[in-house]
């Protein structure tokens, strides 16, 4: 292939996840010849940089992609990583996608007809790129992580793996999303006291009315919400992953951890001189995180009323507000308290081998809910891309499917003959 | 059921507020202001303090007028008690700004506002600043902000309403966490 200079081929998608082997099986339908390019092997992140407890937030009834669906015998269960990355994988044999593995894509340029995409095993010459590598390619890290001192070991949830490759002793886990609440159980229960650090979370119960959340929030369309609908769509999109667990019937809250011995604290504002300064807010985030769930809950109440589900389903229940000590820990000592710092951040993309012009001054990529400002670039499986679900498994088709057609027109109405496959009718 | 037409007016003008947003977005250095203020000190522990420039939207700004505010110690002190001290006027400031945003957010929501009472309550421990035991901080132990309000709204509604103001509160957030402060000095 080195030899032969760059193959030519209409599409290349860039990621063997869920996103882009959705979309690969859309481009296949409609005969578009295009191959995925993946840096190790389908689902990679699935199945090398989660930690080993990890359950999907969705139940396995859900988890679906394009023509494919969980058809095990544990409709209600959620899956583990390396159960998602086999449910993947399994998807993409079964699509018999053109994936190409171990192929890092080290540059994207524009060319007058298009692309050229750069790999260390060969470069491809293409007139469309899907950007399909997900939300969670580069662990973020807060600045004032530069505080902690040298001796405290920290590491981001990416690394993380179980609580045995932590020191002995208080871990801070900075994050009061999924992430963070059920690592701070694991520790905590490992027998390594959790402060737990708390910034503008979503509350939310596993199962609510003897059905899983994500039932109501798949029935109620509350996931098919579009991003146009939205008054503030960037704050849309910045909502945090919801306080849930993989624990049938569990309810991941600060209630139940603050029951179990963690300690709660406010975000971390800052460190200095070794230690963690917590903002004095925590009581009102809480608030907000409680008046949400409410406003939440009625609204699905609302809609099993009108739609005549209240008669098969348990009756309407509430929880109890959150409480937080009167004068939360404003501050910790990294080093003789603490000892170890997990960072529970999130993530976030990573097109630095992007070398378009299509990012703003704070270098996020620009576009139209997953259309590129540049002709024949699209991106896909971010954050309420283009509907609530948009980063979510079953969330992957309809995107798929939209920007998919639109792709298509793209190549139909642009002046070189497509290089279809044929296919006989 | 009826469908409520009537718009709220609390004196907010929330329009010139979106439109800000939106432009300073687009125009962020513009959005970047200096707050100043001048504090001469009289008397013992009485200061009068000026505020009147102030730095944004890409230029130089002044109030309508320059405002002062006295401050100074109470008399169980044994200072003359010419103004508030200088932690009830953080007090004040809270409150303020908090009301600000109660008004905003519910003129935001179309929330006609009748009245908003805000009562602020901060304990201390003037151990601290006295130097009496070194344990013991100088600033508040806590502050208690309690919200009376009366609006055409429920009480779900006006919690929320508080619940925001608090979220977008620059004098909350100064209180709440940690900012650098450094004095220099200089010989007149």
């Amino acid at each position: 292939m080195l030899a032969l200079g760059p193959s030519t081929i209409d599409v290349v998608v860039i990621g063997a996840g869920h996103s882009g082997l959705a979309m690969s099986r859309v481009l296949s339908e409609s005969g578009i010849d295009h191959v995925l390019l993946e840096r190790g092997q389908v689902a990679n992140s699935w199945r090398n940089e989660r930690w080993d407890s990890l359950r999907l937030l969705t139940p396995n009834w859900l988890t679906r992609l394009p023509g494919y669906a969980y058809a095990d015998d544990d409709p209600h269960g959620y899956m583990s990583g390396a159960q998602v990355a086999d449910f993947i994988a399994h998807y993409a044999k079964w699509t018999s996608a053109p994936v190409v593995s171990d192929s890092t894509v080290t540059q994207v340029t524009q060319e007058e007809t298009g692309y050229l995409v750069v790999t260390p095993r060969g470069n491809w010459r293409c007139r469309a790129v899907v950007l399909a590598t997900g939300a969670c390619s580069v662990p973020i890290i807060p600045r004032v992580a530069h505080g902690v001192p040298r001796e405290v070991p920290q590491l981001h949830a990416q690394d993380y793996r179980n609580p045995d490759q932590l020191a002995s002793g208080r871990v801070l886990v900075v994050g009061g999303s999924a992430t963070g609440v059920q690592l701070a159980r694991e520790i905590q229960d490992s027998g390594r006291s959790v402060t737990l650090a708390v910034g503008e979370h979503v509350r939310m119960p596993r199962v609510y009315r003897g059905r899983d959340i994500q039932w109501w929030l798949v029935e109620s369309g509350l996931l098919d919400r579009r991003i146009e609908e939205e008054d503030d769509p960037e704050r849309a999109r910045r909502v945090p992953s919801p306080q849930l667990g993989g624990t049938p019937g569990l309810m991941v809250d600060l209630n139940l951890l603050r029951s179990e011995g963690i300690q709660l604290a406010g975000r971390l504002a800052g460190i200095r001189d070794g230690q963690a300064q917590f903002s004095g807010s925590l009581q009102n985030l809480c608030t907000l995180a409680d008046l949400k769930l409410n406003r939440l809950l009625v609204a699905l109440d609302e809609w099993a009323e009108r739609f005549g589900h209240s008669a098969d389903i348990a009756a309407i229940e509430r929880y109890a507000k959150t409480t937080v000590d009167d004068s939360p820990r404003l501050g910790i000592n990294l080093g003789e308290e603490v000892r170890t710092v997990l960072w529970a951040t999130g993530y976030r993309p990573d097109y630095s081998w992007l070398k378009v012009p299509v990012f703003s001054d704070k270098g996020e990529l620009k576009h139209d809910r997953g259309v590129v400002h540049v002709p024949g670039l699209y991106v896909l499986g971010l954050p309420y891309l283009r509907r609530r679900k948009s980063s979510f498994i079953h969330g992957a088709e309809d995107d798929a499917r939209e920007l998919g057609a639109h792709l298509l027109h793209f190549l139909e109405r642009s002046a070189i003959a497509p290089n279809r496959v044929n296919c006989v009718a | 059921m009826t469908i409520q037409t009537r718009t709220a007016d609390n004196g907010v003008n929330v329009a010139a507020l979106l439109g800000a947003r939106e432009a300073l977005s687009q125009a962020p250095t513009a959005a970047r202001f200096k707050w100043r203020a001048t504090s001469q000190w009289l008397k013992g522990t009485h200061s009068r303090g000026t505020v009147e420039s102030f730095y944004g939207l890409g230029g130089e700004q002044t109030h309508r007028q320059p405002y002062q505010f006295d401050s100074d110690h109470p008399e169980v002190f044994a200072s003359e008690d010419n103004g508030a001290t200088p932690v009830e006027l953080v007090l004040v400031a809270l409150a303020g700004c908090l009301s600000a945003g109660v008004a905003a957010v519910a003129q935001r929501r179309n929330i006609q506002l009748k009245s908003v009472r805000a009562t602020v309550e901060a304990p201390m421990d003037i151990q601290g600043i006295l130097g009496i035991d070194p344990e013991v901080r100088n600033g508040f132990d806590s502050i208690k902000v309690h919200y009376d309000i009366d609006a055409e709204a429920s009480a779900e509604e006006i919690a929320a309403i508080v619940a925001q103001s608090q979220k977008r509160s620059a004098v909350f957030d100064v209180l709440t966490n940690p900012t650098a402060v450094a004095v220099t000095t200089s010989k007149a």
